[in-house]
């Protein structure tokens, strides 16, 4: 039996198949959840940082941090503070998925035309109103595609979090790295690039449709 | 409308933008605000709507004191035009002009009206641009729409920051034009922060000129063009500037005011004792109500003394003249092209209400381009 015979006999495999459906629903959890959630406090904290210029710097700097651990460390590290399973895995990936999210919504706002707040200042908006009808919206692009850069992210490093036992596309490719069997890692390997690929697509066409026609490139 | 009394801006690295500064602007009033850069007048103006708030002083606005006041709800009565534009990218014209008014909490009809109200007063037509994005319009365009936003609240009080300082010349000749318009129409008060004196003349009722954070002058266009305060001032207009401004002076403001008059039915002789009497070398011939109907000189009476017998006689049938309002330059060419000696002006009634002479020119002469020079429209005595 060749490569490609045990390759295609895994691919066609039922168990298999059931696999990757119930595990692409994992993943997706697994990476949307955290997505939301640093959305969530990304976005606020950013628009926090842009009226507390000084705190910005060390907060970009600490979050920056996190990014940098590697990721096996960092899922390693959940370990003894939230076990194993899936907490620990989506606390992991929401600490990933803050930066770029953060970044993106402190530069956008970052990037409004001063200009343009002026003029609405001097209108007689007050600061909210500042915010949700001219800051935001501006911003709306920058912090969008910082939140497509974190989903896109999260999607790949959730196949880590087979590892600590959190399910997920990661657990066929681990069965193929652990049995030697590339069609289980084609199995969760391809699905995977799929899921980021779709996700990128849609949230790209979220984007335009909710940027208003005024602003869209 | 606006009064600043004793207003200093100091900021905190120690400079002062605005040096005591005493100030009041009358309802309807359109005041530009005029000088080098850093000269304090933007501060000026931004102390108005609390952009930027003084550090001494007591500014008010329709009488209540700025600082006791809502900065939000100060703003909202305020309009305000900036050098960028400002129109909001992610929102329609309709939606950038309505601006103000959805904050007060207009209903949508409403503000549906108002924009039919005012796009046309710019030239622009409402189903035509209400749903366009800024971005879809011209600059002269979009800073259309940004007066109009200004506007659209119906504020009685209107700042603008060098509103067409970001304009090619010709638009923002255009706009200036429009502007005048508007304001014969609508009669706001506007204070306009330039550092564009052709702007500032054009527009303003009234010009204050700062420097280093004080007023060095504050009058109104002529008053600058012919008395300059000192010769920062008269640097700051210009030499050109001034002499022009001479020579665009209505002719009223040099003619000699009385002439010497008389009935058609006037005998020679004493009409020739008339200018001996007033030492004039002619007479201003006018009916029972003052019509101009002729100019008879002393030489003309000289020749016809013979033939003739009053004035009437002998006074040339359609005499030259001009209508009150005229440049004074315009004058002075005719009398030149046409060899005159004498032009009498008059008003729409071809009523007379005054005399140019060669001497007038004298008197321009005295004028042009000289800081302090003759205060002009006194010349008395010798007449025609």
């Amino acid at each position: 039996m060749n490569e490609w015979e045990r390759v295609l006999r895994v691919l066609s495999d039922p168990a298999v198949h059931r696999a990757v459906w119930v595990q692409t629903g994992q993943h997706i959890y697994l990476s949307v959840v955290p997505v939301l959630a640093a959305t969530l406090v990304a976005v606020p904290l950013g628009i926090v940082l842009t009226r507390a210029r000084r705190l910005a710097e060390p907060v970009m700097n600490l979050v920056g941090v996190l990014q940098t651990l590697p990721s096996l460390a960092l899922l390693a590290f959940m370990i003894p503070l939230l076990g194993i399973g899936r907490l620990p895995a989506m606390a992991a990936l929401f600490l990933y998925a803050l930066l770029p999210i953060l970044r993106n919504t402190y530069t956008g706002l970052r990037a409004v035309d001063p200009a343009l707040i002026e003029a609405g200042r001097g209108m007689g908006m007050t600061s909210w109103q500042l915010l949700f009808l001219v800051e935001l919206p501006l911003a709306f692009r920058v912090i969008m595609s910082g939140i497509r850069v974190a989903t896109v992210l999260i999607i790949g490093w959730a196949t880590l979090a087979a590892y600590v036992g959190a399910g997920g596309l990661g657990d066929l490719i681990l069965t193929g790295f652990a049995t030697v069997s590339a069609g289980h890692i084609i199995a969760g390997g391809v699905p995977v690039t799929l899921l980021a690929i779709l996700a990128d697509w849609a949230l790209g066409r979220l984007e335009r449709a909710v940027t208003p026609r005024g602003i869209r490139v | 409308m606006i009064r600043f009394e004793e207003v200093t801006k100091e900021y905190p690295d120690g400079t002062r933008a605005v040096k005591n500064l005493n100030l009041e602007i009358r309802k309807g009033e359109f005041v530009c605000l005029i000088g080098p850069s850093g000269c304090g007048k933007t501060t000026t103006l931004k102390m108005v709507n609390r952009l930027v708030e003084p550090t001494r002083g007591t500014i008010y606005v329709d009488g209540q004191d700025i600082m006791k006041v809502d900065p939000v709800q100060l703003r909202r009565r305020i309009g305000y035009v900036i050098q960028q534009i400002g129109l909001f990218p992610h929102m329609t014209i309709e939606e950038n002009i309505t601006l103000v008014p959805r904050l007060l909490g207009w209903d949508k009809e409403r503000c549906r009206r108002r924009v039919e109200e005012l796009l046309p007063l710019v030239g622009l037509d409402p189903d035509q641009y209400r749903h366009r994005y800024p971005r879809e319009l011209s600059g002269g365009q979009q800073q259309r729409v940004g007066v109009l936003r200004a506007l659209a609240a119906e504020p009685d009080l209107i700042l603008m920051d060098e509103p067409f300082g970001a304009l090619d010349p010709i638009t923002r000749e255009a706009l200036q034009d429009e502007l005048k318009k508007l304001q014969s129409k609508l009669h706001k008060t506007i204070l306009f922060v330039t550092h564009d004196m052709d702007e500032a003349l054009k527009l303003a009722d009234r010009i204050v000129l700062m420097k280093d954070g004080e007023v060095v002058q504050d009058g109104s266009p002529e008053d600058l063009l012919r008395h300059p305060a000192n010769d920062f001032v008269a640097a700051f207009i210009g030499r050109e500037r001034m002499a022009a401004a001479v020579g665009a002076t209505p002719v009223e403001e040099l003619m000699i005011r009385r002439p010497v008059t008389a009935g058609p039915n006037k005998g020679l002789a004493e009409a020739v004792q008339l200018m001996r009497q007033k030492r004039v070398d002619s007479v201003v011939v006018v009916d029972e109500e003052n019509r101009l109907l002729g100019v008879v000189t002393a030489r003309e009476i000289q020749q016809h003394r013979d033939r003739a017998r009053t004035l009437g006689e002998i006074m040339s049938g359609e005499p030259a003249c001009v209508e009150v309002g005229a440049p004074v330059t315009e004058a002075l060419q005719r009398m030149f092209v046409e060899r005159l000696d004498h032009l009498p002006v008059v008003d729409r009634e071809r009523r007379l209400v005054g005399l140019i002479t060669r001497t007038t020119l004298v008197d321009l002469l005295s004028r042009e381009g000289w800081p302090n020079g003759s205060t002009g429209g006194s010349s008395q005595g010798v007449s025609a």
